[in-house]
């Protein structure tokens, strides 16, 4: 790969996807630069999570390019996406940890995988994540024996396991009483420290937000609002995204015809 | 589209082309993922991303080694019905003694493969649909693909070769458990000696009976796969989704099993 240290890392211009005919996201432009977090912030139904979907190149867009580490996800071949995907590291929201494997044996898969390693050494870089997200002795647990922030931590241990440049969460405090949620912010912080990542996360979460963020992009109806540092997306006087700082309901205007007809179907 | 409804001849047109559509558009999904499971199993290693041996051993555990003996219980049932319903039959013309050649052929040109497809479909292609439909519920499937793993390499193929490796051993299993039962019934029945049974059986069967039966259990093979497989696969809706899935997984994969004995059984025996 021909790239530049300074180039970003994600590159999104124009991106555009349909639901069928429904318009999720609507000419997106995004970048994030080497070393950065990100955080995508929106309400339900913004879009943020097909965005994700397209910066993991799960989704096909309709119009528009996503560029990762330099690669077109969309143009990419086969053996181009494969070198991709394994500098890149995802923690879904559920943690999307195999149930039928024991936590040691998820974290080790893309090893098994990806590289040609003998089973100590895997053992041994297995226990150095767990080390790093908390979780050292629960190797041989089955993942339905885990809390569920064992379980997001065990996700992120997968995650960093191939040492990714561009790490990817999502919701990572969704479902977590606030202790744990903030301990996995710690965590977020530390792993860009002690291995240089560029990190993503997609929340609704206000308060880890601005706790890890180094740039704020704010997602509205599937169009960007804005994107800035802590302090300029707090001071912006934009009436949605003071609505979402404020947990303001949305103020729609009723318009009476409209609402008569969509009342009788017609 | 909603102001014509109920009331334009066309709707009732409408919806049976697009059933057709979708017909089409599933059968075509089924035959690209056979395409592609078998593209894994034969040049995944020429990628470094072989299907693992490991993967297709447990799988053959669980598809062949532990369903063997509900295969052998129910095809020992079916030769002994047999018996039962060629002797009741034969007796009228007075020919009970032709019903060894009767249970031979039938049992190994339809029946074990029959019954063996419909156990694997109700055993292992529910289970298949139900575990692939629960892992795309849970994002499971989409973290394989961000790990730059092939979830049809990963989860389709290895079960594909177990498939094809153990339906037709299954199917042998029941090819001689079919037979004994119906020795044993013949035996008890008419007091016709093992032995004879045995040497009448392999006199009337050539090995062609045999490989018509073995032929049609790959072909099973593939089709509770693939359906089991993509049925996981296309689960939408959460828990309900899984549970229409593994229903509609095992509904289609009967359904289609009988329909490929038929046609097969016509173009083999031309």
């Amino acid at each position: 790969m021909t790239r530049t240290e300074t180039q970003p890392v994600i590159e999104v211009s124009a991106l555009t996807a349909h639901y069928g005919s429904r318009k999720i996201l609507d000419s997106i432009d995004f970048h994030v630069e080497p070393g950065e977090i990100r955080i995508i912030m929106g309400g339900s139904g913004s879009g943020k999570s097909t965005l994700l979907r397209h910066l993991l190149g799960l989704n096909r867009p309709t119009g528009g390019t996503v560029r990762l580490l330099g690669v077109d996800v969309a143009r990419a071949s086969a053996g181009q996406m494969h070198e991709l995907r394994r500098n890149i590291g995802v923690a879904f929201q559920g943690g999307a940890l195999f149930s039928s494997m024991s936590v040691g044996e998820n974290i080790k898969l893309p090893l098994r995988e990806h590289a040609r390693l003998d089973e100590t050494t895997m053992d041994i870089m297995v226990r150095l994540k767990l080390e790093v997200v908390n979780l050292a002795g629960f190797e041989h647990l089955m993942p339905a024996q885990l809390s569920g922030g064992m379980i997001k931590r065990a996700a992120v241990a997968r995650a960093v396991i191939m040492d990714p440049k561009l790490l990817f969460f999502d919701e990572p405090s969704a479902g977590l009483d606030p202790v744990v949620s903030a301990e996995l912010d710690e965590m977020i912080l530390r792993l860009r420290e002690a291995m240089n990542m560029s990190i993503v996360v997609v929340t609704h979460e206000l308060e880890s937000a601005f706790k890890i963020a180094d740039r704020i992009t704010v997602l509205d109806h599937g169009s960007i609002l804005m994107t800035g540092t802590v302090p300029e997306v707090q001071n912006c006087p934009h009436p949605r995204v003071q609505d979402l700082l404020n947990r303001r309901p949305r103020r729609s205007e009723v318009n009476a015809e409209d609402y008569l007809r969509r009342l009788t179907g017609g | 589209m909603a102001d014509t409804a109920g009331q334009s001849p066309a709707v009732p047109i409408e919806h049976l082309g697009r059933a057709a559509v979708a017909g089409i558009e599933e059968f075509g999904y089924y035959f690209l993922l056979w395409l592609e499971s078998l593209y894994w199993l034969l040049f995944g290693w020429t990628r470094k991303q072989p299907v693992r041996l490991a993967a297709m051993a447990a799988q053959m555990v669980t598809i062949g080694i532990a369903a063997t003996p509900i295969v052998t219980i129910l095809a020992f049932t079916i030769g002994v019905m047999l018996a039962i319903q060629g002797i009741a039959t034969l007796k009228t013309f007075g020919a009970e003694e032709q019903v060894v050649m009767g249970i031979a052929l039938s049992v190994t040109r339809e029946f074990a493969a029959l019954i063996t497809a419909i156990v694997v479909a109700g055993r292992s292609g529910s289970a298949l649909a139900a575990r692939i439909g629960t892992m795309q519920v849970s994002q499971e499937i989409d973290a394989l693909r961000v790990m730059s793993i092939n979830p049809v390499r990963y989860l389709a193929a290895p079960v594909l070769a177990a498939m094809m490796v153990m339906v037709p051993s299954l199917t042998l299993i029941a090819d001689f458990a079919a037979l004994l039962g119906g020795a044993v019934f013949t035996n008890l029945e008419l007091g016709l000696p093992y032995a004879a049974y045995l040497d009448r059986t392999l006199s009337s069967l050539v090995f062609d009976d045999v490989r018509q039966g073995l032929v049609k259990s790959l072909v099973f093979a593939t089709i509770i796969t693939v359906i089991g497989v993509s049925n996981g696969f296309q689960v939408t809706g959460g828990a309900e989704g899984v549970g229409r899935a593994t229903t509609r997984a095992v509904v289609l994969s009967i359904s289609y099993i009988v329909v490929a004995d038929m046609l097969f059984t016509y173009f083999l025996n031309r």
